[in-house]
């Protein structure tokens, strides 16, 4: 177990695999930041010595941002939208989609579980 | 696909025109545009634009946030009030 930016722990991975626990680290990211701190991605972090692991954290805070700071940069962007009154703020502050897709059916990942209107089908008739 | 860079925004040329006209004169009154699809410029900050929604004109005070935006994004054009027994 190893603990880099704060709170993660990612342990007996890849490297390359390990990184991308940390919020706003992905495949790709990951990637770029081993090859920047001259580090095999094939090696798994219990093996990384603590040169590595500087160099890596190093990377990490001086290029990109993650965690936290990503997050609140997110919460940041949304709650501008919603503050100037723009479509996209309306659907967020409603909880629909926001770019545009069909909310006929599906679209449960913005408007969360079902909820079952009794009788639905009655009255329409 | 987005627009080219080299076109610049796409900024309603008559809705510009009054508005730097405003600009320079100093005089602020509510202009009505069915411009929805016009990019909200720099100039148009602290100007009250009616923005038609197909039936009304809704008047939208530009911020300086709003920049870069359309105006049509400020107009809805749905009217959606929750469904029937949908208290809250």
């Amino acid at each position: 177990m190893a603990r880099i930016v704060g709170v993660d722990i990612p342990n007996n991975k890849r490297g390359e695999i390990a990184l991308t626990y940390i919020y706003g680290i992905g495949r790709s990211r990951a990637n770029t930041i081993l090859k920047e701190a001259e580090v095999d991605p094939e090696i798994k972090v219990q093996d990384w010595t603590d040169d590595q692991f500087g160099a890596i954290r190093k990377v990490i805070n001086d290029q990109f941002k993650v965690e936290g700071e990503l997050r609140s940069e997110v919460q940041m962007n949304i709650k501008r939208l919603m503050d100037i009154g723009c479509y996209r703020g309306i659907r967020h502050r409603i909880g629909l989609p926001v770019r545009g897709q069909s909310t006929k059916n599906n679209a449960r990942t913005r408007k969360g579980k079902r909820k079952t209107v009794a009788n639905k089908k009655m009255a329409t008739k | 696909m987005s627009r080219s860079l080299k076109k610049g925004p796409f900024i309603d040329y008559k809705l510009e025109r009054k508005i730097l006209a405003m600009n320079d004169s100093g005089k602020k009154s509510v202009l009505k545009t069915w411009a929805r699809a016009s990019v909200i410029s720099p100039d148009f900050v602290g100007h009250t634009i009616a923005v038609h929604n197909g039936n009304k004109f809704i008047p939208v005070y530009i911020t300086e946030n709003m920049v870069g935006h359309r105006l049509g994004e400020f107009a809805p054009t749905r009217t959606f009030r929750g469904h029937a027994g949908n208290r809250k």
